[in-house]
């Protein structure tokens, strides 16, 4: 089964291009970090097929697409997921809800190690704007672990 | 069935491995510019995305074009051919003071470099990096497009080159923190640097002593020493002077001339010089 096999790449290509389409200015502070939760969820379910590797590739083409750094996002991603692998097992059992909270520190994580690098970099100032994904990224995760895991029971992934 | 990680080394030493290759690209990419022409390649590379990306925004586009009423397209030729008869105006008493500058200019011994080629470029996608502010448009390498060129919209300058792919290329705007642009002011010919604010709609103006004679409303031109931007384009008007005696310089802010938020069509410039190179390169290669 080809599909099968493609699953996984197809979401994280989706969620890609989720997270780089064009969108009104006023939406665009509100974006969720799409690659972050597909990455997320797929560590979660299936820890030993995708983690760390295919986040810091992930993060080097996210870096390419946005014209940072090559590396900020990768590093970002990195860090997030490997603090949801090595805690797999118990976030599994948690209940939606609460692994959305979760997600949601994971995501703030994220957004300031990506700043904090931009920083050192480049002087920006922080804008309490910034963290606004972290708020739609909650709000998202239990509409996409749902989809998610329906793709994976129906396509059977292990 | 195995669920475990015991393949390969430990998650510790990959998270290990992982920031590390990150801090080396940070700081080889960002230091010591080492992607130089990597860039390209990686940028064409992941281009298919992009386009992905921009698809429902091109067909929402052309839906709306095919569906824009006989009578508004009726109006908005009406429009056009109205400007183009006062522009054609303008342009033949262009023309002669050009034709009288370049021969006093002559006597002068200081002829103006004036741009040969020029190139009406589509915007593909706004950066949705926070952090900076780029543009994507869809003229690349094929196109001659070279790092560092000048990019112009319909009332004054836009931004510059900053990465070139095959088909696409990425502007810097003016208004990244990043950018700094040589100007001087159109009044009494004040020179000055304008540096990005991170705001679309902002820009300041440092290190300008109190005694400057500045005023708000004042036209800035690109005054052509940077050797990026040629000489003469609008950049910014001053929106704003606070001349605070406690503080070593006064706060001056501008506001750019350019729509930065309402980019569509853009032109890019190239300096007889460059033109002859991109013409030597083409003629070049096969």
């Amino acid at each position: 089964m080809s599909l099968r096999n493609y699953s996984i790449p197809l979401s994280i290509i989706v969620a890609l291009v989720l997270q780089i389409t064009p969108m009104p200015a006023a939406a665009d502070l509100y974006r969720p970090d799409w690659v972050l939760l597909v990455l997320c969820y797929w560590v979660l379910a299936l820890p030993h097929r995708v983690n760390i590797g295919v986040a810091f590739g992930t993060g080097l083409v996210l870096d390419i697409l946005l014209g940072t750094s090559i590396g900020v996002h990768s590093s970002a991603l990195c860090l997030c997921i490997y603090v949801l692998a090595a805690n797999y097992k118990r976030l599994r059992n948690y209940s939606v809800w609460q692994q959305s909270v979760i997600i949601g520190i994971m995501a703030a994580l994220y957004n300031l190690v990506i700043f904090w690098l931009q920083h050192l970099l480049t002087d920006i100032y922080f804008l309490f704007e910034y963290l606004w994904p972290v708020v739609s990224s909650i709000v998202l995760w239990p509409w996409l672990f749902w989809l998610l895991r329906k793709i994976r029971r129906q396509l059977r992934l292990q | 069935m195995n669920l475990m990680i015991s393949s390969g080394p430990s998650l510790l030493n990959r998270l290990a491995l992982g920031l590390l290759m990150s801090v080396t690209l940070i700081l080889f990419d960002h230091k010591f510019n080492g992607f130089g022409t990597t860039r390209v390649y990686l940028n064409s590379l992941v281009s298919p995305l992009q386009y992905l990306a921009n698809l429902p925004g091109q067909m929402l586009d052309a839906s709306a074009s095919r569906l824009v009423s006989h009578e508004r397209l009726f109006n908005e030729n009406a429009k056009l051919t109205h400007d183009a008869v006062l522009l054609s105006e303008q342009l033949q008493r262009l023309t002669f003071l050009k034709e009288e500058n370049d021969r006093l200019r002559s006597l002068l011994n200081t002829p103006v470099q004036d741009n040969t080629r020029k190139v009406v470029a589509e915007l593909m996608a706004v950066d949705n990096n926070p952090y900076s502010q780029q543009i994507i448009i869809n003229k690349g390498a094929i196109n001659g497009v070279f790092e560092g060129q000048p990019v112009l919209d319909n009332k004054g300058i836009v931004g510059q080159i900053m990465q070139v792919s095959s088909t696409n290329s990425r502007v810097l705007l003016l208004t990244d923190v990043t950018h700094a642009i040589p100007v001087r002011v159109a009044r009494n010919n004040v020179r000055l640097v304008v540096s990005g604010s991170g705001s679309l709609r902002e820009l300041i103006i440092q290190h300008v002593a109190h005694s400057g004679d500045l005023k708000v409303g004042d036209l800035l031109l690109s005054s052509g020493l940077g050797k990026v931007f040629p000489e003469g384009y609008p950049v910014a008007t001053i929106s704003s002077i606070i001349r605070d005696e406690s503080r070593p310089f006064s706060q001056i802010r501008a506001t750019p001339v350019a729509q930065l938020d309402r980019l569509k069509y853009l032109l890019l410039l190239w300096s007889r010089r460059e033109a002859e190179q991109n013409l030597i390169n083409t003629v070049g290669t096969p």
